[in-house]
């Protein structure tokens, strides 16, 4: 692994979107095993509520989803099967993503942020979630592994999308 | 006149022969929820807010709650206020932020400043107003008709004559109790608001809420999930009843395999968690005497407060309530309720509890939003396949937590409201 001078020297935001791209697409394609394997041993998941501060913890606060490593490989899991009912037959989605900045670099670690618009459907019905993502990335073999990622909602609450049984 | 003016009542009932039906017209008809609005929504007890939410005086939130906009304060003195959030002067809005901490407030329109409790201090241009005008109370912001609170859940009536907020709620003000009760300080919301909607009658939500038969086949998925993490489960077997509450209250009192941060232990917690609960149970042991406190801690309930308050004690405790916007679309609101006293590993622990199963990124909420989706869209053909059924349990002396009795204890109650027809 390199040092953190070095990944502040060679780390370019194209480098970020190319990863973020290839995230995107992979949650569209509903690749998620796959997905999964982005993901550090000890990364979180989070999607806070709407009306908490954006730094705000899962441990004292109510969120929409708060997944460590292990529960979001069970979410995955679930996603998977016939029986997750909220997503079966899977909806079919698109990832935007852009706005794409690092924000800055902790020791080896990367902080980027993003702007993006998911869309869903389903049953002849469309769904839009529009936010920020924050990372926390950490360069790995030239490309990146993700330790957090915290999707925060600009929408007031979920309405009308009424759910995020998407991955966002 | 229209077919519903024509109909007087939406239920099929014949006990001997154990049939309870309920028309699908309830849930697409608008005329129903015309008639909902107008003797339900606004002549019951609606839940506005937890006293805990405003814990210092200028404290207030916004809320929609019956179809009107409510500005819930804590005034100077202390003393909670529901105000309807309307200017005296020419209707708009007064406070326009969803929360906060104020010392008074002004009307943007024509900068009409009104004190905590909604009295007017101040107006521009006073001179051109009548001597007396300030002491007028038609000059204030007004309070709602009827406000009044049991154990710091403060609920609102738009109807002046309705019997005493304690009367209305009966036997379940001992279930409130018992939830209340896990914590020695008082409860709690914990911050964060879940916010979402449903393409979906708001009494599928209801139906929905006390429902102990759809677990096994809707949570397919968060019971395979409680069985895969180590240590999840507790050697307890879902088991327990129902009790219909009076009108239209009703509650499930059981028990079930996941952990409750008050208090039943689970593996995945440890020894950390195994002493902490421990010392929780131990406590209401000293407080309440052995069968009370195994009651608050190893008991269930789901509570279904008529027409549109949930409290659910479960993996942890949720309130939640929920308005018609249309006869196919409702919109939700859910807190987290937890003991004001709790420690900072307890907390952790419940809110991640909460996660698991509630709420919109739950393992178990978004597959009850699809399938009470799913009946609204069943119910296009409801000119056709005209009735559901519930009657499950019918006749049993003791109806267990998975039959329908208290499905049937709300649909009573909803129609005597709807068609004045004696339950």
């Amino acid at each position: 692994m390199s040092d953190g001078v070095t990944a502040m020297q060679t780390i370019a935001r194209t480098d970020v979107e190319d990863f973020l791209f290839a995230e995107a697409e992979l949650l569209d394609e509903w690749r998620l095993p796959e997905w999964l394997e982005l993901f550090t041993d000890d990364a979180i998941y989070y999607v806070p509520a709407t009306d908490l501060a954006v730094d705000a913890s899962p441990d004292n606060n109510l969120f929409y989803v708060a997944d460590d490593r292990f529960r979001l490989s069970e979410r995955v899991k679930r996603l998977m099967k016939r029986t997750a009912h909220a997503e079966f037959p899977h909806s079919r989605t698109r990832h935007l993503v852009c706005n794409v900045r690092i924000r800055k670099h902790i020791g080896d670690d990367i902080e980027v942020s993003s702007a993006f618009i998911t869309y869903r459907t389903k049953d002849g019905v469309t769904d839009t979630y529009f936010g920020s993502n924050r990372y926390r990335l950490l360069p790995c073999n030239g490309t990146f592994r993700i330790k957090e990622k915290r999707c925060l909602l600009d929408s007031e609450g979920l309405r009308t999308q009424g759910r995020v049984s998407i991955i966002l | 006149m229209n077919a519903f003016q024509r109909m007087n009542t939406a239920l099929m009932v014949d006990e001997s022969k154990k049939i309870f039906k309920v028309s699908r017209r309830a849930f697409v008809d608008p005329d129903i929820l015309e008639a909902e609005r107008a003797q339900i929504f606004d002549k019951c007890w609606l839940y506005l807010g937890h006293s805990s939410e405003l814990a210092k005086p200028g404290d207030f939130v916004t809320r929609s709650v019956g179809g009107r906009n409510i500005l819930f304060a804590r005034d100077g003195k202390g003393n909670l206020k529901a105000m309807l959030n309307t200017c005296p002067h020419r209707g708009a809005q007064v406070c326009r932020e969803k929360h906060g901490s104020a010392k008074s407030f002004q009307c943007f329109y024509h900068g009409w400043v009104f004190g905590l409790d909604g009295t007017l201090r101040s107006q521009p241009g006073e001179s051109s107003y009548a001597a007396d005008f300030k002491e007028r109370s038609t000059s204030n912001m007004q309070q709602v008709a009827r406000f009044e609170s049991y154990r710091d859940l403060n609920f609102i009536c738009f109807d002046k004559g309705v019997e005493s907020l304690s009367d209305y709620l009966g036997p379940v003000k001992e279930y409130l109790d018992v939830i209340c009760d896990q914590a020695e300080m008082g409860m709690t919301i914990v911050g964060g608001t879940q916010e979402y909607s449903m393409r979906a009658n708001w009494k599928l939500l209801t139906e929905n809420s006390i429902d102990g038969y759809h677990a096994l086949t809707t949570h397919a998925t968060y019971l395979d999930y409680l069985k895969s993490a180590t240590g999840a489960l507790a050697q307890v077997a879902f088991e327990g009843s129902a009790r219909d509450l009076g009108k239209g209250h009703a509650v499930l009192e059981y028990k079930a395999p996941w952990g409750r941060p008050v208090a039943q232990w689970i593996p995945s917690w440890g020894e950390e968690g195994k002493r902490e609960l421990t010392r929780l149970y131990d406590g209401l042991v000293k407080r309440f005497g052995k069968e009370r406190a195994d009651r608050i801690a190893t008991f269930n309930r789901n509570l279904f407060i008529f027409p549109n308050l949930v409290i659910n004690d479960i993996m942890a405790v949720t309130v939640r309530t929920y308005y018609p916007a249309a006869p196919d679309f409702m919109n939700i609101s859910a807190w987290a309720l937890a003991p004001k006293e709790e420690t900072e590993w307890a907390r952790k622990y419940r809110l991640f509890n909460f996660l698991e199963f509630l709420g919109p990124g739950g393992f178990a909420t978004p597959d009850d939003v699809e399938a009470l989706e799913q009946c609204q869209r069943g119910f296009r053909n409801s000119a056709e396949a005209q009735w559901n059924d519930i009657s499950k349990g019918m006749g049993k002396e003791n109806p267990s937590y998975d039959d329908e009795l208290q499905m049937r204890a709300f649909w009573s109650n909803w129609n005597e409201h709807i068609f004045r027809v004696p339950a």
